[in-house]
């Protein structure tokens, strides 16, 4: 006999639908609440990795920028100095300097006896010291006789103590300074002859094994000189191929070849061009090692694909129209193109040129494939000079172990990050400022 | 001649040309019957003229480039003793490089033999000699060139449409040098690599579990068994690029779906640069990142926790590699939801589906092919990665699938073998090749999986 539901279960009653849909509908208002909720939780944790990011590197590296100094008193002494009384630069450049730092420091502590302790007392103030009083000496030879205060650069391990010290921390557990060394250095501190001044050391001079004498601006040139050559190389390159790739190329299976191989360009991994660098430029070409040049041409070749794809869609969004009046106005394609195209399409180019550029600034494996690793301490002159780059700097520094060079990591990599934001901002505003809507 | 002052000649050789041609072509014009006029303006036919004047010259200073210091190499070379010629390969580079130091003015220890001496003032005599050739080529050709060209400007001269096919030749060229650059690491690597696989067979390469790429300097010398065998590193890249996945996907994918399905535009509009940021770090920071915030935190979590954790683990370069790569698959994802159109949102929200309903159905399988490419995407990038795992992952190969352990991976394998102080054809340096060739068929296989599987599978909404 058949039921006389089944019948029914075709054609069910509207009232018996209703009670099954708001049954389920509990169960699915919580699975909407859910879903959201995973939502709202993926965002926030995006975010915060971005804040927790910024405020690790921010708190590791803000302490570098103020550099500790010791003031001690000096006499210039002139039998040291000028042991046969002339004042001529040769014979003032060769004077034992380290010999009147550490007499200066001898007068000031006179109770410090003992080859080890005179050690540890000599070991306060920089190695970079007796430069400078060279430095003072040459320029001002009437110095040699007098006394005067001088403030020297500290110690790293010194810098060190005194930023802990000056925050509150307990300093002295760090074990690196010696006990004799942490008493002179509250005597000095309650002398007032510790001081912490801006760090000026870091933009102005290079590496150095001394973590106190080590900075950016060697790195920092390098690193422009190798963005002048692959901007002054990539820009013109990737407009040209852009323009011929959109405006003139025939529809043949050779340009779809070249328009697929740039795509794959951009996604090549970065190791890969450093590889095609070390190859080609070096061992075929025999370009210097570690020059900009290279560095710059190996970006260049990387940053290419990059401006071509941003360049091949400013062109695309210029409207036709304005094309086929210039063809109907007499001008030859070549004209309409560089004339009147080329113009209205040069904002958006240039935005892709800056992020490009923005890119190559921070890679760092192709320059290592190149040889710029090496520890160059002078800032290139041309480029053609051996250099190093800001981002192989940091990773160098990222090597050492001394506490001080951490920190001077930590503020490379923001000067680094400053540069990439002014770069991009400034790409945003070209592109809201200049980019029109057709 | 200094190359400044033939680099200065030329330009000024050029810019005299350009006026020449066009004060000739204006002189035409203002000849000309009331009502004619030329084909095309004074300013073509200039660049006519330094066109003309231009190439010629190019040509010359591009062969002293690349030929010129070879040239002088060999005179020198030539005039070196005859037992110091048959001396092996090496020493003689040696040698060829403390000429070139000589040569350049650097002060020496003074020990060099008179031999030494005599070749260096010989290269610089050479080098003086050649550029001094450079220097006439230029002028007379540049000159040569412009004049000649001169001479064709007149009245009727189509001097635009010969300075636009010289364009076009150009911007061909230029496009050209993206070919160029595909088939010059393809061949560079592929060289390269090939001399390795004739050292190493490319079976044990590929299929073999020890990698320990030691060679001997001298033949006595102890550890010169080297073994390539590539699956360690190959397994290391999958743990970590796999570590980064399972972060980056799932939390890209949902920030998309959030921002884009449940967000007003101010939110949108503040948290995706937010999100941007992340892109445009360096990824030098991030290793410095992982390395010293990252693993240390993981270490002391598995020190209270109870377990070890390297201070070298996959995991924390797995973790920060995922949040590098999580801008990526989130803005793909974001830009493929947005590109389903409303009409098929609207048409399952009338049928009364939740809002997590419609896109757990509808939207996201038609955004599908998108996800997967750029999910595919993602992976090559997280598989070419280098300077994050430099810094945070290990060194020594081993075959382990426990992420807390240290692995090390393809790319860092690279880095340490070029690096250091190695001889460019041993097999040492030569298997950085090898691996470089893996990398780049690995990524260009997902690539072009990504494209095919986006434009196959990809749906046409008019």
């Amino acid at each position: 006999m058949v039921d006389d539901r089944s019948q029914n279960s075709v054609m069910r009653s509207s009232a018996e639908t209703r009670k099954r849909v708001e049954a389920s509908l509990r169960g699915r208002y919580r699975r909407e609440s859910w879903f959201k909720t995973f939502g709202l939780m993926a965002v926030l944790v995006s975010v915060s990795f971005v804040v927790f990011f910024f405020v690790s590197i921010v708190s590791q590296g803000y302490t570098a920028f103020t550099q500790t100094y010791i003031q001690v008193d000096v006499y210039f002494d002139p039998d040291v100095i000028t042991p046969d009384g002339s004042r001529a630069p040769e014979v003032l450049s060769k004077a034992n300097y380290l010999r009147l730092v550490k007499d200066s420091l001898a007068a000031m502590f006179p109770e410090v006896s003992g080859r080890k302790n005179k050690r540890l007392l000599n070991r306060l103030v920089s190695t970079g010291a007796t430069f400078e009083l060279r430095d003072r000496v040459m320029a001002e030879p009437d110095v040699i006789g007098s006394k005067a205060s001088w403030w020297f650069l500290a110690d790293d391990e010194i810098d060190t103590w005194f930023k802990q010290y000056e925050r509150g921390e307990d300093a002295e557990s760090s074990g690196r300074l010696a006990d004799a060394q942490l008493d002179w250095l509250q005597q000095l501190v309650s002398q007032g002859r510790l001081e912490q001044r801006f760090n000026t050391v870091f933009f102005t001079s290079g590496d150095s094994r001394d973590a106190e004498m080590a900075g950016i601006w060697a790195a920092a040139k390098g690193s422009f000189f190798m963005l002048l050559v692959c901007m002054s190389i990539a820009f013109p390159l990737g407009v040209a191929a852009s323009i011929y790739l959109e405006e003139f190329a025939p529809r043949n299976r050779w340009v779809d070849l070249i328009e697929v191989n740039i795509n794959n360009l951009a996604a090549v991994p970065s190791i890969v061009f450093g590889l095609l660098g070390l190859a080609v430029f070096i061992n075929f070409l025999s370009l210097p090692r570690s020059a900009p040049l290279v560095g710059g041409l190996v970006l260049a070749l990387m940053t290419l694909p990059t401006i071509i794809i941003a360049s091949r869609g400013a062109i695309t969004a210029v409207p036709p129209s304005i094309r086929e009046a210039a063809l109907g106005l007499g001008a030859s394609p070549v004209q309409a193109v560089v004339h009147h195209v080329l113009p209205l399409a040069m904002p958006g180019m240039l935005t892709g040129a800056i992020l490009g550029i923005a890119r190559a600034l921070g890679e760092t494996a192709p320059l290592l494939m190149i040889g710029m690793v090496a520890f160059i301490v002078e800032a290139p002159q041309t480029p053609l000079d051996p250099s190093s780059a800001l981002p192989v700097q940091i990773y160098l520094w990222a090597d050492s172990p001394e506490r001080a060079f951490a920190e001077r990591t930590a503020a490379a990599i923001m000067v680094l990050l400053a540069f990439l934001l002014v770069m991009n901002a400034s790409a945003v505003w070209l592109r809201s400022k200049y980019e029109r809507r057709w | 001649m200094r190359l400044s002052t033939i680099l200065l000649i030329y330009i000024a050789v050029l810019i005299v040309g350009y006026f020449a041609g066009r004060q000739k072509a204006l002189a035409f014009s203002h000849g000309m019957d009331e009502g004619r006029t030329m084909h095309s303006l004074p300013m073509y036919h200039g660049y006519y003229v330094m066109m003309w004047g231009a190439i010629p010259a190019l040509v010359a200073m591009l062969a002293y480039f690349f030929l010129g210091d070879d040239l002088v190499l060999d005179r020198v070379i030539a005039g070196l003793p005859d037992d110091v010629r048959a001396l092996p390969e090496s020493r003689l580079n040696l040698l060829v490089n403390d000429i070139r130091v000589i040569a350049a003015g650097a002060e020496t220890s003074g020990m060099s033999e008179p031999y030494i001496l005599a070749a260096a003032d010989s290269m610089n005599a050479g080098r003086d000699f050649l550029s001094l050739l450079l220097g006439l080529a230029v002028i007379v050709l540049s000159c040569a060139g412009c004049y000649i060209a001169w001479r064709n400007v007149n009245g009727k001269f189509r001097a635009r449409n010969r300075v636009e096919s010289a364009i076009q030749v150009l911007l061909i060229m230029a496009a050209s040098i993206a070919v160029l650059t595909t088939i010059g690491i393809v061949f560079s690597v592929l060289f390269e690599s090939i001399r390795f696989f004739q050292k190493v067979p490319l079976f044990d390469f590929l299929f073999g579990l020890n990698w320990s790429p030691q060679t001997a300097i001298r033949a006595d010398q102890v550890g010169s068994s080297g073994s390539f065998g590539a699956v360690p590193l190959f397994l290391g890249t999958l743990m970590i690029s796999g570590i980064a996945m399972i972060i980056a996907l799932p939390i890209g994918l949902m920030v998309a779906i959030y921002l884009s399905e449940y967000t007003t535009g101010r939110v949108r509009a503040v948290v995706k640069p937010l999100l941007e940021v992340l892109a445009g770090i360096p990824t030098v920071v991030y290793g410095y990142f992982a390395a010293l915030t990252v693993a240390p935190l993981l270490r002391d979590f598995g020190l209270s926790a109870g377990f070890q954790i390297s201070s070298e683990s996959a995991l924390g370069a797995g973790l920060v590699m995922g949040i590098m790569i999580l801008p990526f698959v989130s803005s793909i994802s974001d830009d493929v939801i947005n590109s389903v159109p409303q009409a098929m949102r609207d048409g399952s929200l009338g049928l009364g589906a939740t809002r997590s309903e419609t896109i757990r159905r509808v939207v996201l399988p038609a955004a599908l092919p998108g996800i997967v490419g750029g999910f595919l995407l993602a992976a090559s990038r997280a598989i070419g990665e280098t300077m994050i795992v430099v810094m945070a992952a290990g060194l020594a190969a081993k075959m382990t699938i426990n992420p807390l352990e240290a692995v090390t991976t393809v790319t860092v394998q690279i880095v340490t073998l070029l690096v250091g102080d190695q001889e460019f054809d041993s097999p040492k340096t030569l298997a950085a090749f090898g691996l470089g060739l893996t990398l780049f068929v690995v990524t260009l296989m997902l690539n072009i999986i990504a494209l095919r599987v986006v434009r196959k599978y990809r749906e046409q909404y008019e």
